[in-house]
């Protein structure tokens, strides 16, 4: 199907991190079943590095791909740099979206977001809310 | 790996019947209709015997069969023909329904920011509207009433008869888009009291690019594209003859099959809804009994279609959903939220529509495949999670 590139199918069809984490240090849950999109990240985290991270995701192949590959590129990271991840990267780690489906790699920053601000606010660490806009209401 | 195509509400592979009745215009009879020398006047005795065959298939007369370039085209002319003509009368109002093809719903919207009123009967939960309904809508400066014989993404088949009496009674012209239907179920419109009909040849294995308008003698019919005088003056432009030879044979083979077909098709369907139903929190979209024979529409709550449509992709079955994924909008179908299916209910749908061309085996392997995906997908779905939690109610 010439829809996605390789990569976006390959992530679709067999998508890494799928699942839940049960005593999850962070969770984000970003999007509405309204509009047909809900992304959920949980995160394990330990000495402020992702040691492990999963995801559920109820929409499109891309909304799906989006989460396997963002899981992918926070997996092991430091949160400041999680936080950095950018719904560009994630596109492009993925070889591209069609122009209409970006919204799926924004969604997929915002998930991680949320469950990183979910785990300083559990815990009480002190953050820039700057950093932390409110998702879109997608 | 077998390719199982069940998207045939969308567009039908060719017959060789279709083929081999188009070769001959492409080759050998290659005339400009409009020419008066022997080929060209060969070419035109071709258009006016497919003419004929086409108009006997539906009970018209030949000369109320306008050959277009598809249904849409069908369909726009129509349209606008009835509302110039209307208009011409003083009449500005337009009766039609929530769930038409866009060809018409986008038609519409047009005429009315050119100052027509429209009015969109809203469809009941299993996808039908009344003849009731479209008598209390006519008022005395109704100019038309626009109602689709078969709905293309949920298959249910509307009383046009009994509406085409109403409108008849009230003196509105009546255009009904048959693109689903012609072909599939028996259209007769003397029978179904029908002034203009569009039909498409590619939904019953004909070629694409053509298509019919039929207009009942003594309705205006206006010129839709300006030029030569083709089609008595209502549509220049040199005659797609391949095309038209090629729709007149498979609509001929789809009508004399149709005894046979139509008994396997509902045969194939049936099984199919019967066996997807079993899925924990599915739901069929349209009426079971008022159903084209080929069409399946389900939906699976807590899923997104598009997901599901790739994975079956990825099994060799093709099929569709009204998933916004896939009509590349945020919103779903306007067909399933007319039948009043919450937003994230419309996005798990599902349309499998068959052709002769299917088999029971084919069945088969949907009924394989379509439990497996939906389970695949609603354990990686938040919302899934959250209806099995009991944080959500189940909606279907």
């Amino acid at each position: 199907m010439a829809l996605y590139s390789e990569k976006v199918m390959d992530h679709f069809t067999n998508p890494r991190n799928v699942g839940k984490i049960d005593d999850a240090d962070g969770v984000g849950e970003v999007g509405n079943a309204r509009c047909g999109d809900i992304m959920k990240i949980y995160l394990k985290i330990d000495n402020g590095v992702i040691t492990d991270v999963k995801f559920n995701t109820f929409g499109c192949g891309s909304a799906i791909a989006s989460s396997s590959m963002a899981t992918e590129l926070i997996k092991g990271k430091p949160l400041d740099e999680a936080l950095k991840l950018t719904n560009k990267a994630v596109a492009e780690a993925l070889d591209g979206l069609p122009a209409h489906k970006m919204h799926c790699s924004v969604l997929a920053e915002e998930a991680i977001r949320a469950a990183i601000k979910d785990y300083y606010d559990k815990n009480g660490i002190a953050y820039d809310k700057a950093q932390f806009p409110e998702p879109h209401e997608d | 790996m077998k390719t199982i195509y069940v998207d045939n509400a969308a567009t039908t592979a060719m017959s060789d019947t279709a083929i081999n009745a188009m070769t001959p215009y492409l080759k050998e009879v290659y005339g400009n209709p409009s020419s008066l020398h022997t080929v060209g006047q060969t070419a035109k005795e071709a258009i006016e015997d497919a003419r004929a065959r086409f108009a006997r298939l539906i009970n018209a007369d030949p000369k109320e069969i306008y050959f277009t370039s598809c249904g849409s085209e069908a369909d726009n002319q129509a349209l606008r023909s009835a509302a110039y003509n209307g208009l011409k009368k003083g009449k500005k109002h337009i009766v039609s329904t929530a769930f038409e093809h866009h060809a018409v719903l986008h038609t519409l919207k047009k005429l009315e920011k050119e100052g027509f009123e429209v009015t969109y009967l809203p469809v009941s939960e299993s996808g039908l509207v009344t003849a009731e309904q479209v008598e209390r809508a006519i008022r005395h400066d109704t100019a038309l009433v626009s109602v689709m014989y078969a709905n293309n993404e949920i298959g249910t088949i509307q009383p046009i008869r009994e509406i085409g009496a109403v409108c008849r009674k009230a003196g509105v012209v009546f255009h009904t888009d048959a693109v689903q239907a012609v072909g599939h179920i028996p259209v007769d419109v003397k029978a179904d009291n029908i002034d203009m009909l569009a039909v498409s040849a590619h939904k019953f294995h004909g070629p694409k690019g053509v298509g019919a308008l039929y207009c009942r003698k003594g309705v205006p019919l206006n010129t839709f594209i300006d030029g030569g005088a083709q089609e008595r003056n209502r549509r220049a432009g040199t005659e797609n003859i391949a095309g038209i030879a090629a729709m007149t044979a498979a609509l001929e083979e789809a009508c004399a099959n149709m005894p046979r077909t139509s008994a396997k098709l509902k045969s194939l369907r049936d099984r199919l809804i019967d066996g997807l139903l079993k899925i924990p929190h599915s739901r069929l979209n349209g009426d079971r009994d008022k159903r084209l024979p080929a069409n399946v529409n389900m939906c699976f709550e807590g899923i997104e279609g598009e997901g599901l449509l790739l994975l079956l992709d990825a099994r060799g079955i093709c099929a569709s959903s009204g998933s916004a994924c896939t009509s590349g909008s945020l919103d779903p179908s306007h067909v399933l939220l007319a039948i009043g299916l919450p937003h994230e209910v419309a996005h798990g749908s599902l349309r499998i529509s068959f052709s002769d061309y299917n088999t029971d085996e084919d069945v088969d392997a949907i009924l394989q495949a379509v439990p497996e995906v939906v389970a695949y997908l609603r354990n990686m779905s938040p919302v899934w999670e959250a209806l099995e939690k009991g944080e959500k109610e189940h909606l279907i």
